[in-house]
């Protein structure tokens, strides 16, 4: 391994994605395209209290509606024992996982899924909706992660048992995780300057503009079928077996063309009720959330509170780092909270660091995970007091990046030593871009953050069909969400030595190909991609078996060389290159199908860090900030497409700006969320931002053929920073709370106005 | 409920189809006539996902009534591309990786087309403004952006 190819045909070559036509052309199947004869429509009925206990559920009427053919509530679930059982490499609960699908003894969100139903079309099974009658006893409520965790808190769950601590009677902490390295009171003592600071993020939607869909179709003998968008079809097959009581090799899973996701697609809503409901009434039946559901139901990420001590020296090093990061798990355990804490300083080499995190339990959707999930939300603090601190020490906030980087052989707080990583590199950089010296005018703004995620591997499968003409089938198993397809392909060609047009990637069901960890992490091209390699050459050794058999020549005496079996020196003899067609052709006279395999768990993920430039301008008037100029840097070890990495790292940066100046959830007093759409929870639109500048470096990772490190997460992690940073350096304010939208901006611009003004 | 009977003009080709009265054109374009190509993203007019040209004007098709098809015309992204040839628009967007997760394509294509048709020479913030109603959140719309301006060029570079 160890990053051995440098010189490559296809690698590092702007290709038209293989799925490219069909997505430009409206041919692309996506989760609510696919239909089945006979099909029934389902639809939820869903909590408006944001906690109540359910004292009874009548479906009757809804049942007598005609057209409707089978409803259900959480009885047709089994309940699950609470443990935390590996699905993949996630650990979930299915004590959590089949209440929150649908609530048992209570509704603990509003939005939480009651029952559902399906009939013979829409209307009619919303009208059926409106029959159902549940006994609801409303409870106090909370959705907020500090005021969880006071004593006299409402409890969502009076028997949750926190991890990592004690605690005296009912609680809301789920979980409490340290992290230590070094002696932060000696840190500190050595200290010359020290900051406090506190922090808050709102929860946002990762706001995939395709609404959650799936079809299921159960046949008589138990044999189930499933159509949805997904990020995982295998981690759809595991819960769905699970919590519908099937043996997985019953369930076959058939992704869809995913319409975004970036984390909130890899857990199941939809897909157990729809098996459920096809399996109760014999009838294919298809579920989709309208946008509201989507906003309501569906994973956000974690709000979060944090607050932190730093400490450094006058000449610039960082001497100590504590923290507490409190994040809300939504209605069941299981935030982020510890990659936050993992990840919130890893970009540097800080000898002491304390991080304390706490996962809490309140009343609002269970969180989803959302690109480099955690991470965000404590490096928003981390790298805005690293900016004050940079300030208060007269040091060029890149600089001071700089002089603290972590590096090869840095001892990381959460645990390991780093091999070669590329983040010095994205600083030095963005020192030099011809951005960060660009002059600015008035009411405007400079600041910058960085950001570290670990990216990771996984369990992947792959098959490499030779085809009878001499191109080539890559099968694998992870929904292509951004381009994954082409940079397998671009792998596979430049393994197999021919044209990537005669390479056709597919994605299986979870039937015809080896389990594939779902796509997340950063891990496709990474993982899936080793996978895809190590089949194309396992299938390029049997090409090599075939020529030798035609040569008759001992095996070893044939290489491969740019789509061709060539003698491995004269001492073979002296043969005409055959060319994978010229095999392909003849496999059946030389022992059939030529079929290259690999599955493996794939360990040795490369981190990735990114470090991002932003301009703004503050309208003093109305609190407005305009992004004038934005550059992200970032280390993506290979750029396998670079269009593909370039829009990672752009569309990762538009999501942080919108977490930074404008997205968040808005509750009313009685905890139900008042704005499930897009018009009021407004995501970035064309018009709000500047082309987004990128920088690419390549520090191969070590531990990849090609020296891949997984790209799209790590750029959603600095743009919060960045933005403060900015705002800050235009205004003098400094923003502690998100988002900064107009009305919190241009309070704090006037409190800071108010003293000139007693003057 | 009786249904109503539209006769409509679809991408060049006579359709009759039939609706009940609360059905969205985007439900009768999905649902009864099978072209799946126009997404429903909100149902609401603010994704944009959902863009089709009727009698010439851009529309979000969630917003129409399939009823109000009646005797116009309807341009959908399944009309795009000429035999088997894309639209300049379409050849671009692929080129210039103008998608990822590709949801948002489809009403984008329709919607810069229509504006290219209005505007052959649109500055960026032309371009950013008219295509603000069309939502991505894969992209960061730079791409998009990119392609809809080099498209215009091309199309200008041809034409004199
Ligand atoms: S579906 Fe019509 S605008 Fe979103
Ligand atoms: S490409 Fe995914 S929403 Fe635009």
């Amino acid at each position: 391994m160890t990053g051995e190819k440098t010189e490559f045909k296809w690698v590092g070559t702007r290709a038209i994605r293989p799925d490219g036509h069909d997505k430009v052309t409206g041919r692309a199947k996506f989760g609510s395209d696919f239909a089945l004869p006979g099909m029934l429509q389902g639809r939820v009925l869903r909590s408006p209290h944001a906690h109540a206990r359910i004292r009874s559920i009548d479906t009757s009427a809804a049942e007598a509606l005609p057209g409707v053919k089978g409803v259900i509530t959480s009885a047709d679930f089994a309940d699950q024992s609470s443990e935390l059982a590996a699905a993949g490499e996630a650990l979930v609960n299915y004590r959590d996982m089949v209440r929150n699908v649908m609530a048992r003894e209570k509704a603990l969100y509003d939005g939480h899924a009651v029952a559902a139903v399906a009939a013979t079309s829409a209307e009619i099974a919303e009208a059926a909706l409106e029959l159902i009658s549940v006994d609801y006893e409303v409870l106090d409520h909370v959705i907020d992660v500090d005021l969880a965790m006071e004593p006299g808190a409402p409890i969502l769950d009076e028997e949750l048992e926190p991890a990592g601590m004690e605690a005296s009677g009912p609680t809301n902490i789920a979980k409490r995780v340290d992290f230590d390295l070094g002696d932060v009171e000696e840190g500190f003592a050595k200290a010359e300057v020290v900051l406090e600071r506190s922090y808050t993020t709102a929860a946002v939607h990762q706001g995939y503009i395709e609404p959650h869909a799936a079809v299921a179709s159960v046949s008589e003998d138990g044999q189930a079928q499933i159509w949805c968008c997904t990020q995982g079809q295998f981690m759809v097959r595991a819960y769905t077996a699970r919590l519908c009581g099937m043996e997985t090799s019953q369930i076959r899973v058939t992704p869809s063309e995913i319409g975004g996701g970036f984390g909130g697609k890899t857990v199941v809503y939809l897909e157990p009720l729809a098996t459920a409901l096809s399996r109760k009434t014999g009838r294919p039946v298809k579920m989709i959330m309208s946008r509201e559901e989507v906003f309501r139901a569906s994973g956000p990420t974690s709000a979060g509170s944090m607050t932190y001590r730093i400490g450094a020296t006058r000449d610039g090093v960082i001497t100590a780092f504590e923290g507490t990061i409190r994040l809300e798990a939504g209605a069941f355990p299981g935030s982020p909270v510890q990659p936050a804490c993992m990840c919130a300083v890893a970009p540097y080499d800080i000898k002491n660091v304390r991080l304390t995190g706490y996962d809490v339990v309140v009343n609002r959707p269970k969180v989803a995970a959302y690109r480099a999930p955690g991470a965000p939300i404590s490096a928003f603090g981390a790298e805005s007091i690293i900016d004050e601190l940079a300030k208060e020490l007269g040091f060029d906030p890149l600089q001071l990046r700089l002089k603290n980087a972590a590096k090869q052989g840095t001892k990381a707080a959460y645990g390991p030593t780093f091999r070669r990583i590329g983040f010095e590199e994205t600083v030095e950089e963005a020192v030099a871009s011809e951005h960060y010296s660009a002059p600015l005018g008035p009411n405007q703004g400079r600041g910058v953050a960085s950001g570290f995620w670990f990216n990771i591997g996984g369990e992947s499968a792959a098959t490499v069909n030779i085809t009878e003409d001499g191109t080539a089938v890559v099968v694998s198993g992870n929904p292509d969400i951004g381009g994954s397809r082409a940079s397998l392909a671009l792998m596979a060609a430049e393994e197999l030595g021919i044209d990537y047009s005669k390479v056709r990637p597919i994605v299986g069901d979870t039937s015809s190909v080896g389990y594939n960890f779902l796509t997340g992490g950063s891990r496709v091209t990474f993982a899936t991609g080793l996978a895809v390699v190590e089949a194309a050459r396992d299938a390029v050794r049997q090409l090599c078996e075939r020529a030798a058999k035609i040569w008759e020549v001992e095996s070893d005496g044939v290489i491969w060389r740019d789509g061709h079996a060539v003698p491995a020196s004269s001492n073979v003899g002296d043969f005409e290159p055959l060319s994978l067609a010229d095999i392909a052709g003849q496999s059946p006279k030389t022992g059939g199908p030529i079929c290259g395999h690999n599955a493996q768990n794939v360990q040795g993920a490369g981190p990735g860090f990114a470090t991002h430039i932003c301009d703004v301008e503050v309208d003093p008037e109305t609190g407005r900030v305009t992004i004038l100029r934005y550059t992200a840097v970032q280390d993506v070890g290979r750029a396998i497409h670079p269009s593909y990495v370039e829009g990672q790292i752009q569309g990762g940066a538009v999501q942080g700006i919108g977490w930074a100046l404008n997205e968040e959830y808005i509750y009313n007093e009685r905890g139900q969320l008042e704005n499930p759409g897009f018009l009021d929870y407004r995501i970035p639109v064309a018009s709000d931002l500047p082309m987004i500048e990128t920088v690419v470096v390549e520090v191969p990772n070590d531990r990849h053929p090609y020296g891949v490190r997984g790209v799209g997460e790590v750029p959603i992690v600095p743009p919060m920073a960045a933005v403060a940073n900015a705002i800050e350096n235009a205004t003098g304010v400094r923003m502690e709370h998100l988002p900064m939208s107009p009305p919190r901006l241009l309070a704090a611009l006037d409190a800071a106005r108010l003293p000139e003004a007693a003057e | 409920m009786a249904k109503h009977h539209v006769t409509t003009t679809i991408n060049g080709e006579p359709v009759e189809f039939l609706c009940s009265t609360r059905q969205t054109l985007l439900d009768v374009l999905r649902d009864e006539l099978n072209l799946t190509g126009s997404k429903e993203g909100c149902a609401s007019g603010d994704c944009g996902a959902c863009s089709v040209v009727l009698d010439g004007r851009l529309v979000c098709s969630c917003l129409v009534l399939g009823a109000e098809a009646e005797g116009k015309t309807v341009e959908t992204i399944e009309g795009m591309a000429q035999g088997d040839s894309l639209h300049p628009l379409q050849q671009n967007f692929l080129e210039d990786a103008a998608l990822q997760c590709g949801i948002c394509t489809p009403g984008f294509l329709v919607a810069a087309k229509a504006l290219l048709e209005r505007n052959p020479d649109p500055t960026e913030t032309e371009v950013r403004y008219w295509l603000a109603g069309n939502l991505c959140r894969c992209t960061g719309y730079d791409k998009i952006i990119r392609a809809v301006m080099r498209t215009a060029d091309e199309v200008r570079g041809e034409a004199s």
